[in-house]
């Protein structure tokens, strides 16, 4: 736990912040938050709703908010959790003991950074990154994708606010990324 | 760019965001042990090669994690369905005159 915090606070972005362009971009870290990836059979995942306190989304993309937190659904049987710390504390340990069905819960919480992208230039910002047409991603939707070569999870929370959350060793990578198409968006190139 | 459909994801997707994976419908012998040595290397090195409508593997590594199969014509490189791991191909290659 400590050497996982160590490794958390060496790799922060927080030294060298993104200077904000006024009114039409900011990129700044997500306040830190617990993460879990839940896997289960599709059949089953109604019975961890009442337990987790969200109705875990059924479709691939579809983010649910509840518990202080959000649930995306990555995949078939995958979903991501990004919980506040206090709601995550013993969380294995009471879906264990509220349900039968078999499920893995992981707890990933020192293997990834947020990342806020918002304003109105956002969508733009991460255009440059993404292959995948942000204007028509919907909003309320998450997806893991490719930005530039980095594996991430994008959530759309709408036009103007998203999240990226990427793991740790390619974090720097995305943030020095979003530090040139920043200041390219505050030169209007 | 290349748009692939994710049949799980029942999108239709840039090719970054996956992998290809090989042929497709080849199923592994039950028993190895009972097959003899040319069968096996078969199994494991002889793939057809096409020219055309060919059925492989793709993986959506960079979505939502899953393997399916896609029918792709491998002279013009398009895609003519993507389908579940598991289902039928539902192209008649018997019909489409393909070579299998
Ligand atoms: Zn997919």
């Amino acid at each position: 736990m400590i050497q996982a915090r160590m490794i958390q606070e060496w790799k922060t972005l927080a030294g060298t912040p993104i200077p904000e362009v006024a009114g039409r971009l900011s990129v700044a870290l997500a306040p830190d938050c617990a993460r879990f990836s839940l896997r289960v059979r599709p059949d089953d995942r109604a019975a961890l709703d009442a337990p987790l306190g969200i109705a875990l989304p059924d479709r691939i993309g579809g983010v649910a908010v509840g518990a202080g937190g959000h649930a995306l659904c990555l995949g078939p049987d995958e979903w991501s959790l990004l919980l506040p710390a206090e709601a995550a504390a013993g969380l294995g340990e009471r879906l264990g003991a509220a349900v039968t069905v078999p499920f893995s819960l992981v707890d990933v919480g020192h293997r990834e950074v947020g990342i806020a992208v918002s304003g109105p230039a956002a969508t733009l910002a991460l255009s440059s990154l993404c292959a995948l047409d942000l204007d028509a991603m919907p909003a309320g939707s998450a997806t893991r994708t490719i930005l530039d070569r980095a594996q991430a999870v994008l959530i759309k929370h709408d036009a103007e606010q998203y999240r990226i959350e990427v793991w740790q060793s390619f974090a720097d990578h995305v943030w020095t990324l979003l530090e040139v198409v920043s200041r390219e968006i505050a030169l209007d190139l | 760019m290349l748009l692939i459909t994710c049949p799980y994801c029942r999108e239709a997707r840039p090719e970054v965001e996956f992998a290809y994976a090989g042929e497709a419908h080849i199923a592994r012998p039950a028993d190895p042990s009972a097959v003899g040595d040319a069968a096996w290397r078969d199994h494991l090195y002889i793939r057809s090669n096409t020219r055309g409508l060919h059925r492989e593997r793709w993986r959506h590594v960079n979505g939502c994690g899953r393997f399916f199969n896609a029918v792709r014509d491998t002279v013009t490189d398009k895609f003519a369905a993507t389908y579940k791991a598991g289902a039928p191909c539902p192209i008649d290659f018997a019909r489409e005159g393909a070579e299998r």
